[in-house]
Formats: C-alpha cells, structure tokens, sequence
C-alpha cells in the first residue's frame, strides 16, 4: 500500500458537503440547513434554491445560529448548521456547549473553511482553535475529513447520528486521498501506507503532505505508515497503539493549534499507555501573520518537508 | 432519566379537565392555590438542600402555575410527544420553582424533590433535560432558552404543528444580546406560534436592573423588534391567562409579567439578598405560616 495520489485534481469540500447535504435533504425532509448569512461561503445557493423553506438564514447572529438549532431539533427536525468555522465554534461555543452537547440533541454544526483557509484575512478569521475546545466538550464527536468522498461520509454518518457532533468542511483545495472513496466511522481511522520505521496521524489538509512525505521518505529508504485520523473524537485508539508498538515514533500533523487537538490527543494517549517518541506538528502557540493559506501552511512546517524534518528527526542516526 | 408518576400525572390530567369546564374567576382560584402549594413545597425543598434561588422561584411561581395549570397542551406521560407545547424556562435558576411544577404534574415522582441538588440527584441546581422529563433543553447560562424557543417553534411551524412553544425569561437576562438576536429571528419569520414572558421583577442578581443596565423603556423595545405586547401583573392568575391566549396579529407575543421577587413572603419581598438566600428555620416556619392564609 503505498498510498500514492494518482488523480492530481484538487477539491474544494465545502462543494461535496453541498452535494451531499441536497441528496440526503432529497430522502428525508426533517433535513433543515441553518446559517448565519453564509448562504454563498457555505455553498448553500443550491439548497435554497430546491429547498427554499428549509434554508434558515438568522442572520448574522451565531448564538442565535446555535440556539436555533437546537430548537429545531426539539422540534422534530435534523438542523445542519453551517457556518464559517471560527464565528461558529467561538461565538457560539457556550451554546455548543450548553444547547447542543449538554442538552444532546441531534444538531450537524459543520464548520466551513476551517483552519488558516481565510489565510491573508488574518487570525480573526482563522479557525486554529476549534480542535481544541471542541474536543473539550463532553459527548461532542469532532470530525475532521480529508477529502470529498470523506467530507460526503462523515456527513452522512453525522446525519444518521442521533446526537451532536461537529465536522470541519474544508475549504483549501485537497486532492482524493481515500483509495477506495470515502466511508466514515467514528473512532475509526484509515491506514493509507504501510511502513514499519515510524508513523504520522494526519487530518484533514495534512492527509495529502503526509502521503507526499511517505513518498520522499521512501526513495530514502524510511517506510512512514500514513494513517488518516478523520476521527478526532473519539480517537482511534487501537490504530495510534498500534503504531507506537510497531514504529520507532508518531508525528501528527494538523492545520490547528497544538494546544489541544489531534496531537495532544495521540500525546495523551501515548504518555499513559506506550509512551513513544513523538513529533507533533501544528500552529504553534501564536497568531498567524499575514498571507495566504499555502504560504502560511509552509511558514509553519505543515508541509511534506515539514514532515520530512520530523521524521528526520524522530529516527536521528539510528536507524540510517 | 426520571419517569412519569402514573397516578400524580392522572390527577394532573384531571384538574385540566376541570379547569377546561371552570370560568376565569373558578380557575384563576385554582392556580392562586396551586401557587401557595408550589411555594412551599419549594422553600422545604430549598431548606433541605442548603441553597436555591428563593426570590426568583416566588417571582415566577404564579407564571408557571397558570401555564402548566391552564395553558400548555401537555402529556406528563408522554413527555416527548411531537405535538406537545413547550415551554422553555431560559431563567434556568429558577430551577426548584420548575421542579415543584414538574412534579405536582406528575413528570417524576414527588419524593424526588428531596434529592434537589444532592449527590446524583436527576434535580441538579439548574434544569437537565436529559435527567429531567418535561425539561425541554438545558439552561443555566442566561441569554440561551430564547433562541432554543424560537428553533423550536419554528420547526412547528415548518412542520405545519399546532404546537405553541413559551420562553420564559428573567429581566436581568435580557442584558444577554443572544436574547435580542433571537428576538429578531422570530419577528422575521414571523412566529405567532411563539409567546415570550418576561418576569419583570426589577431586581437581579446584585442590583435594580435600572440601576445595573437599564432596560426600560422595556414594552417599547419589544414593539420595536416587532413583537406584540400585552403588559400585566404576574400573580394575578386571571390576567396571565388572558394575556396567555394565541396571537391575532401574526406576529410572536411577549408578556411582560410584572412580577415581586420572593412574592408571598413578606421580608423577602423585592429585596435583592433573597435572589439565593436560605431561609433560617424560624424564618422558614414564618414563611410557611404567611404561603398558609
């Protein structure tokens, strides 16, 4: 398995989260879409068009977005709540919180263009944080896709889920990385490589660097094991143990802070169940500065080469 | 999660039926003394657990009664059923006024009252619908029952129900700006559907409201986000449930219930540091005494 990406297309997912929310709206009419003037940026002018009373626009108003939500749930209905990831899970988060996963009703908030997408916008409009407080939440899954088959699974998983959950809808283009389409299964990862000297737990944009570092690593002769963590939360646990037993260390790779996403969830596990060398790459503790999205991905090393280093790094002169 | 009490529910249901067949004056007597009932409840319970928010329960008792009592189309053996009304207590402190009303409805079983806010008890110190049946969404943060209500009498509307969600809310908590975005959500999709009470006992937390952000000109602020409103006295049972009846205008309605905070209690009538005081026992037993006339 070597995980190569044969089709170099690159997708935006916020058009395959479109797609799908119309063909799953078409089979169940419980299905709302709520938003808070986003109709363009959460590519919804489709939605309003064949749905146009199922569209709920608030306004630009995200408490009231998130309260929303979960009164139409009360009421009998499947709320997916889209809105630019940042306003959505730092505007709204004490309604997350207390409205959605407290109270666990079925609302889908689905957080568009998440993580440095709105690049030269600034930190304002950078979605870094989201990992981390919504994996503080309780009872809350948070997803994170790679590609567009995975962003249609994990919402159609999340609409047939009973409960809250949370899926950033990328936004920054991304090739296919699935090999065989997209399924989605909370607290279930996809191994795209094999590779026995040392592993990376990616998510979301970082899925595709992670595979083209495998490729680098293998003309060196270093067999990286590429494992696509779309689940954050719940953590496939099984799969990051695994790893830690059979590779001499564990990179992740996240477009967020590593304060409290992806890799500090693979660090917690790791330290109090097989502690293993590990290299956690992320946005480290400060505010972005300006530029676009691919030149601020590379300012922080969340690149191929960024993982390259790292696993340079990890295997020292041991293994070579 | 707690069960419905079979017999106290029976009950329940019956006092509906003969307050469904009673005139204003009959009922608004009925609910005079199932407020008396709920307020002593609530104060042994308060006593027994060493805290509660005493005033603000005594300050809505008389709005809750009326509506469980007369208004709501309500099951309380079928707490979940797609069509019942809703009502949506975003003052979620007022939790133990709420408890009493659930239980003598026969949501849970009465004896549970005396777990209020021990050790795992379902009665947490503010409401947890998934704990608690006839709890529609959790509250305690002010500023989120509203925007909840109007979701959910939206989805009635969409789904073409007949359902009529309530919200109600404390004075002090319209300082929370979420109260406002909802305000206008639901004037914009115009939610006849959607009845907003507000008890407006001029007192929060540390303060007059007047005095800590004023709200006033409070009607005035309503009608400008496109509300209808009916202004009354909270604990006259018989205007509450006049004020109570559906829209005619098409547009959401807000009730602005004057209310006194710790209403029933002499000494801790519309004084501040009743908000979450507990009674001493000899104030308790002059308390009962006064709930008693």
């Amino acid at each position: 398995m070597t995980g190569a990406i044969l089709d170099q297309t690159r997708y935006d997912c916020r058009q395959a989260f479109a797609a799908e929310l119309i063909d799953l709206a078409r089979a169940d009419e419980r299905i709302v879409a709520v938003c808070n003037d986003s109709v363009g940026s959460s590519n919804l002018v489709a939605f309003r068009q064949e749905f146009p009373d199922r569209l709920i626009n608030v306004g630009i108003a995200e408490q009231d977005l998130v309260g929303v939500g979960a009164g139409l749930a009360n009421g009998g209905l499947i709320p997916v709540v889209s809105a630019a990831a940042p306003f959505l899970t730092g505007r709204a988060l004490e309604q997350i919180k207390a409205d959605v996963a407290y109270s666990n009703v079925h609302v889908v908030l689905c957080g568009q263009s998440p993580g440095m997408a709105y690049g030269e916008l600034g930190p304002t409009h950078h979605s870094i944080e989201d990992l981390s407080w919504m994996r503080a939440i309780a009872g809350l899954p948070v997803i994170v896709p790679a590609d567009p088959a995975e962003t249609r699974a994990a919402l159609r998983w999340a609409i047939g889920h009973d409960g809250p959950s949370y899926l950033r809808i990328g936004r920054f283009a991304v090739p296919a990385v699935n090999p065989a389409g997209g399924t989605f299964e909370p607290g279930r990862s996809v191994q795209l490589t094999d590779g026995d000297d040392l592993a990376v737990v990616a998510a979301g944009t970082m899925v595709s660097r992670a595979l083209s570092a495998a490729a680098q690593l293998r003309d060196v002769g270093i067999a990286l094991r590429v494992i696509n963590m779309a689940s954050i939360e719940p953590l496939d646990t099984e799969a990051v143990l695994r790893a830690a037993r059979e590779t001499r260390g564990v990179i992740t790779a996240e477009e967020a802070t590593v304060t409290g996403g992806l890799g500090a969830a693979v660090a917690a596990l790791l330290a109090q169940n097989h502690p293993a060398p590990m290299r956690i790459l992320g946005v480290p503790h400060a505010f972005a500065p300006t530029g676009d999205t691919a030149f601020l991905l590379e300012h922080f090393g969340l690149t191929a080469e960024g993982i390259v280093t790292a696993a340079r790094e990890l295997i020292g002169d041991g293994l070579r | 999660m707690l069960t419905a009490d079979g017999m106290q529910a029976g009950r329940y249901l019956e006092l509906r039926r003969r307050m469904a067949g009673s005139d204003i004056d009959e009922q608004a007597a009925t609910l005079r003394q199932f407020g008396q009932d709920v307020r002593r409840e609530d104060l042994a319970m308060i006593q027994r657990a060493g805290l509660g928010h005493i005033g603000s329960d005594f300050s809505v008792t008389d709005i809750l009664v009326t509506l469980y009592g007369a208004v709501l189309a309500i099951d309380p053996r079928q707490p979940l059923a797609a069509d019942r009304d809703r009502l949506i207590l975003s003052k979620g402190h007022s939790a133990g006024a709420l408890y009493v009303v659930l239980a003598e409805c026969g949501f849970f079983p009465k004896s549970e009252l005396a777990t209020f806010a021990g050790p795992m008890s379902a009665l947490n110190g503010h409401p947890n619908r998934t704990k608690v049946p006839g709890v529609e969404t959790n509250t305690g943060p002010l500023g989120h029952g509203f925007p909840v209500a109007v979701g959910a009498a939206l989805a009635a509307k969409l789904r073409g129900s007949r359902s009529r969600t309530f919200v109600v809310l404390g004075d002090g908590e319209l300082q929370e700006g979420s109260n406002w975005e909802a305000a206008m959500t639901a004037s914009h999709y115009g939610l006849a559907n959607l009845t907003a009470v507000v008890d407006r006992n001029g007192l929060q937390q540390g303060a007059r409201t007047e005095e800590t952000k004023r709200l006033e000109p409070l009607a005035d602020k309503w009608v400008s986000f496109g509300w209808d409103v009916r202004e009354v006295d909270g604990h006259d049972h018989a205007a509450l449930l006049t004020s109570f009846r559906p829209a005619t205008t098409g547009r959401p309605v807000c009730v602005i219930a004057h209310t006194t905070k710790g209403k029933g209690v002499s000494f801790m009538q519309d004084r501040v540091e009743w908000h979450h005081k507990v009674p001493s026992d000899q104030q308790a037993a002059a308390a009962v005494e006064e709930l008693t006339r």
